[in-house]
């Protein structure tokens, strides 16, 4: 499972893809949550889905400023692709209205498989940009597109944290 | 030995959605609570094309052409599915903050307020956004515990907060908002169609049958007393979904909502431009008409996982669900009312925000000290997608 990779990253240490239910659970053990950092909506160009690229200060330690901003900048582009009036867009509702909307019950809407690349995306940005730095985007659409919730995580246990709660939790096998 | 395994069904996550909606096909149906005048839309509707169909038709069909039933049988099942689909789609709903969110904005507000003095009433959260060079407030919703997009306003009848909302329906049953506005709009004009259509074909009817017969309501008993129902259902229906139709053409044409229009947003010398106006009426009909249909941010259909209690989101349009990607702990229910309902100062309806507050919050009021770190990782590698 992808999903799996992101902890394998963030402790860094080289697990075989065949991993069990309970390295899952060292795994999930040896990284905490510290923090989430939410970025809002820009709303200078309208009501179109668009991120403030502006930088946050708690990011600053974890990651290159030019790595986020072109994660956001992507994104934007994405949503702004998504959101586009033009020929397809007509196309898709002139379809759509002639058909009653049913048309929707077989086919997917533009915007469905932006979104689909979006997830794509920002499942790739994490396992190769975010979860080395200790950070996981979520997709905003779970967020109901108002903000990119970034979860910041710390390293239990290693030597480089600077909190004491280093537990050995062995108590879930 | 044989174990007996209990098929549990799963929790989907309409179940646990706050708000004052009623959800019907497991999540695919999403309307308003009070569905009553939505029912007696339909029993006008129906009622008055069945009394068509029957009556009217056959007569018409032989004596003057066999397209006039079959236009109108096309004309109906429009009108019927703008209107299922207005009703039954989500408007556009914004789901609530979770409590990481709320809080995060909260310690904005406090951080932009200042130090408030006791005892003094602490400023009305309202941000200041610029758009297309004209500053627009946001104001905080201290239900949804989020600061609204612009052009967005909360339900009290349905308890969301609705992106582009313009009016909540009772003869829909449900809320125009972003989503289902193209909807709306299509189902008053065919509807107003459709009853010119019948009125102008029941006058015809009774013409012709006078010319025809040369005698006062003669050949069938019944008929002339079901066109005469028809006749005035039509005449009231035209007068106020004509109008209806032509005052949102003209919404549409300077692309306000009604909220807006209502309110007075953009009229008026001192006040803000409307910012969202393409000053083109055809630009401003193709953006509302014409858009890319959004889909739904509120899932519906994703399952919550039981042991965590954290939902899987996913966008859901009304009739397909694909794909879903991280969950999180949705404590939206059991949030720490910081606030209890109430709107901001300006138009503070304590009456409205006390009846709604139990469908938010738990009756316990606390949520546990540190919800998220348990889950939020742990959740995080499950992804389940349904196709």
């Amino acid at each position: 499972m992808a999903s799996l990779h992101y902890y394998e990253l963030m402790t860094e240490t080289s697990l075989h893809s065949s991993i069990n239910f309970h390295n899952l659970q060292e795994l999930r053990h040896s990284a905490s949550l510290a923090n989430k950092v939410f970025i809002q909506r820009d709303y200078t160009d309208g009501t179109v889905c668009k991120f403030q690229t502006k930088f946050p200060s708690e990011l600053d330690s974890r990651i290159e400023r030019t790595l986020f901003e072109d994660t956001v900048k992507t994104l934007n582009n994405y949503y702004a692709e998504a959101e586009k009036i033009g020929g397809q867009s007509y196309l898709e509702g002139c379809l759509a209205c002639l058909t009653v909307y049913l048309i929707f019950l077989c086919i997917e809407t533009r915007y469905e498989k932006v979104l689909k690349k979006i997830s794509r995306y920002i499942q790739e940005q994490n396992e190769k940009v975010y979860a080395p730095r200790g950070l996981l985007i979520t997709d905003p659409i779970e967020r109901g597109m108002r903000v990119i919730e970034i979860s910041v995580y710390e390293d239990r246990g290693s030597s480089g944290s600077s909190s004491g709660s280093s537990t050995t939790s062995s108590s879930g096998r | 030995m044989s174990a007996v395994m209990i098929i549990r069904k799963p929790t989907r996550k309409w179940e646990k959605l706050p708000g004052k909606n009623t959800f019907c096909c497991d999540g695919r149906v999403m309307m308003a609570r009070q569905k009553g005048v939505f029912y007696l839309t339909l029993f006008l509707i129906v009622g008055t094309c069945s009394l068509f169909f029957a009556f009217e038709c056959p007569y018409l069909a032989v004596h003057l052409s066999p397209a006039i039933p079959v236009f109108a049988v096309l004309l109906f099942i429009f009108v019927m599915a703008m209107l299922l689909r207005t009703s039954f789609s989500d408007p556009g709903v914004l789901p609530r903050a979770l409590p990481e969110e709320a809080n995060f904005i909260e310690m904005e507000i406090e951080a932009a307020n200042g130090n408030v003095l006791a005892g003094q009433r602490p400023p009305p959260r309202i941000k200041n956004v610029q758009i297309n060079n004209q500053i627009v407030k946001l104001k905080y919703c201290y239900t949804c515990k989020i600061f609204r997009p612009p052009r967005a306003s909360h339900c009290s009848i349905c308890d969301n907060c609705v992106d582009r909302f313009d009016h909540h329906c009772p003869w829909v049953g449900n809320c125009v908002g972003k989503r289902n506005y193209r909807y709306f709009y299509l189902f008053t004009l065919s509807l107003s169609l459709l009853t010119i259509y019948i009125f102008a074909f029941n006058i015809v009817h009774v013409v012709l049958r006078e010319y025809r017969s040369k005698k006062m309501f003669h050949v069938v008993s019944l008929t002339p007393h079901c066109t005469v129902l028809e006749v005035l259902v039509c005449f009231f229906t035209i007068w106020s979904v004509v109008g209806l139709t032509g005052f949102h053409t003209y919404l549409i044409s300077l692309n306000q909502t009604t909220n807006e229009d209502i309110k007075g947003s953009w009229s008026g010398k001192n006040r803000v431009q409307n910012p969202y106006s393409h000053k083109n009426i055809i630009k401003n009909c193709c953006e509302v008409l014409c858009s890319p249909t959004f889909p739904s941010v509120l899932d519906r259909r994703g399952v919550m996982l039981e042991d965590s209690s954290s939902p899987t989101h996913s966008d859901a349009s009304a009739a397909s669900t694909h794909k879903s990607s991280n969950p999180v702990s949705q404590t939206t229910k059991s949030s720490a009312p910081l606030i209890p309902n109430e709107h901001t100062p300006d138009e503070a309806k304590p009456g409205i925000g006390a009846g709604t507050q139990k469908s938010t919050s738990s009756p316990k009021g606390e949520k546990p000290p540190s919800p998220t770190s348990p889950n939020a990782v742990a959740p995080a590698v499950i992804k389940e997608s349904t196709h």
